[in-house]
Order: structure tokens, then sequence, then C-alpha cells
């Protein structure tokens, strides 16, 4: 798909090449939009939610969505559940390995800005939007397979509104990378500070 | 056993024991009976505590800390909670982790949120946290910039 983005360069050339973009770029994007791969990782509740949505009934396939088990031959990432600050460099360098183009849709309020751990939490990322670009968030807690699918869904008609050749901005992103998201920690006072026996 | 069997077998060699009010299967035994006291406990053939529970602590500022070890007995089915009251700023306690081998995890988690050091743990690092974290999350005074307290 990387290089598919390259080839207006080349069309454009040719007389008339306006013509022959639009039915292109159609093409493309319904290529994109029905083969969305998915990475398969799940970090808290909102994973059963993502596993029953896989599964028969709810039935993720049909959409073209297939879970890949390693990043390199995945287009989406779903977020699906609390992103612990341990774990958050772990998720952002799982997603500068997905090849473009990629999308991430941040599922539950966890990935959203928190959600249950956002008052008197310390170990939770508040929003992986603060570390990757999301595209989609799916409110809930967790959200049900329906909420998901929509969540796709939409994911889908915004695919399909991309033009060749034009990277497509989100605003999904806060702009911060996991390394300063990743806690400086508590500066203990010295009275306070544990005494360690060695 | 009942509580108060315990009582009496722990008062004979560590006389400063006592109930806990507050826990009705709960002793308090001094910080320096740790580990003869869990040992004895293990192996006396009237108590066999050989399964642990866990070992959790409770925060008591200004300057208590509790250590909890929850012992039950596979064998009779009777169960003690131990409490150890330590110092808060110096919280120190001798490993259990010869006695059971789950005691080395829950000692590196109670190191880890409540900061007491066990001396004589074979791998003595963080558990949960990440290993350049700095202070111990669940104690009382413990602050972090990313800690949004609740709106009253």
């Amino acid at each position: 798909m990387g290089l598919i983005d390259k080839i207006p360069a080349y069309v454009e050339k040719t007389p008339g090449g306006g013509v022959l973009m639009t039915p292109l770029n159609w093409v493309v994007n319904n290529v994109k939009a029905s083969s969305l791969w998915y990475m398969l990782f799940g970090l808290a509740c909102c994973a059963i939610e993502l596993m029953a949505t896989g599964a028969s009934r709810y039935d993720f396939d049909r959409l073209g969505m297939i879970f890949r088990a390693t990043p390199r031959q995945t287009d989406l990432m779903i977020v699906a559940g609390t992103l612990t600050l341990k774990m958050a460099p772990r998720v952002k360098l799982l997603y500068e390995q997905m090849p473009d183009p990629k999308y991430v849709i941040a599922m539950g309020g966890c990935t959203v800005y928190g959600g249950p751990f956002y008052h008197d939490g310390y170990s939770v990322l508040k929003g992986v939007d603060k570390i990757i670009p999301v595209d989609i968030h799916v409110a809930g807690c967790p959200p049900r397979p329906e909420a998901l699918l929509h969540g796709c869904l939409e994911l889908q008609n915004l695919i399909k509104t991309e033009k060749l050749g034009h990277k497509r901005d989100r605003p999904g992103l806060r702009h911060l990378t996991a390394g300063t998201v990743r806690p400086s920690g508590l500066v203990v006072p010295d009275s306070m500070r544990v005494v360690q026996n060695s | 056993m009942k509580r108060a069997d315990f009582l009496k077998k722990l008062q004979e060699r560590w006389p400063e024991s006592i109930q806990d009010e507050r826990n009705e299967n709960g002793l308090e035994v001094p910080a320096q009976a740790i580990p003869e006291a869990l040992a004895y406990l293990r192996d006396d053939p009237e108590t066999r505590m050989n399964y642990l529970d866990f070992i959790t602590a409770v925060d008591y500022p200004p300057d208590t800390m509790h250590v909890i070890y929850s012992l039950y007995s596979l064998d009779k089915q009777h169960r003690v909670q131990l409490k150890v009251k330590l110092d808060r700023f110096h919280p120190t306690l001798a490993t259990a982790s010869h006695l059971w081998t789950n005691a080395e995890w829950n000692e590196r988690e109670v190191y880890d949120l409540f900061g007491v050091v066990f001396p004589g743990l074979s791998d003595p690092r963080r558990i949960l946290m990440p290993e350049d974290w700095e202070g111990h999350p669940l104690r009382k005074d413990y602050l972090h910039p990313n800690l949004a307290s609740k709106p009253d």
C-alpha cells in the first residue's frame, strides 16, 4: 500500500491523469477499507469484547477484518484495554513496527482518557493518543461489540475519504511520545526516604 | 485450632505476642520473631501451616507500618494471620522465602508498593512497577505528577 501511494506521481505525468485518478482512488480506498487486518493483542477486559466481536456471533471476518499475530502484517491496531505506563513504550514500539498505512482504534474508556483510573491512578496512561495517533475513539467500559463494529465502520468511511498521495491529518494525536509520558516519578523528601539495607 | 490456641503456642516462645482485636484470625507478634515464628508455625505438628496465602502491608502514618502474613494449613484446615508492627521510615523484616517459595514474589510486591525491605531476599527487584520507578505507590503520603485527585 505504501507503494501505491507513489502511483499519482507517475500517473499525473500522462495527459488526462486526473480522469484516471478518481476511479483509482476509489479502488484503492475500497481495498484498504475492506481488508483491515488488526493486531492480535488485548490489554484488559476490553479484549474480551474484542474476542466476542471477532467470534461467530458478531463476526469481524465479514468486514474483511482478520487478526494477525505480528505487527508487520497489520493495518489496524485496536488498543483494547487499560494501557499502563509500564506497557506504553511496548505499545508504541508495536505501532512503529506496523507498515503504513496504519490506523488505530482506541477501544474503551481507559484508552480514551484513563477511564476509571483517571482519578487517583498513578500507573495508567491517560489516553493512548498521548503516544500514538488515534483515528477512532470507541467509548464504553467495555464497549459492546456493536459499538466496536460501529467504530470499525466509521473507520472504513474515514478511509474512503482519503486521497492518493495525501496523508490525512490525524487530530487525535496529542504530540507526546512515550518517553515524555513515562513518569519521572516522585521526588521523595529525605525524611520519607526508605533506607535500603545492603 | 482456634486463635487462642495459636496465641498460647506463640506466647510460650514470644511472650510479647497478643491478639489483634481488629481481625478474628489475627495475632500480633514482635518483628524480631520473624521468620522464626513462621518457621515454628509451619513445622509444628499441631499447627502445620504449610500454605502461605499472602503477605501484605498497611501504612499507618505518621510512623507505623504493619506487615501481615496470612497462613493456612491444608492439612488441618485452619488459618491464622500474623501482624508485625514496623517503623515506617526504616521498615525492615527478615525474609520468609526459604520457608515458602511464594513468599519471594509476595515480599517483592510489598517492597515495590510499600517500601518494606526484606534482607536476604535473593532477587529484591520491583515486581509490578517499572524498574526505574521512584517511590512506593501504596504509601499514604505518596505523590506523583500523574496522580489527579478526585474532586469532592
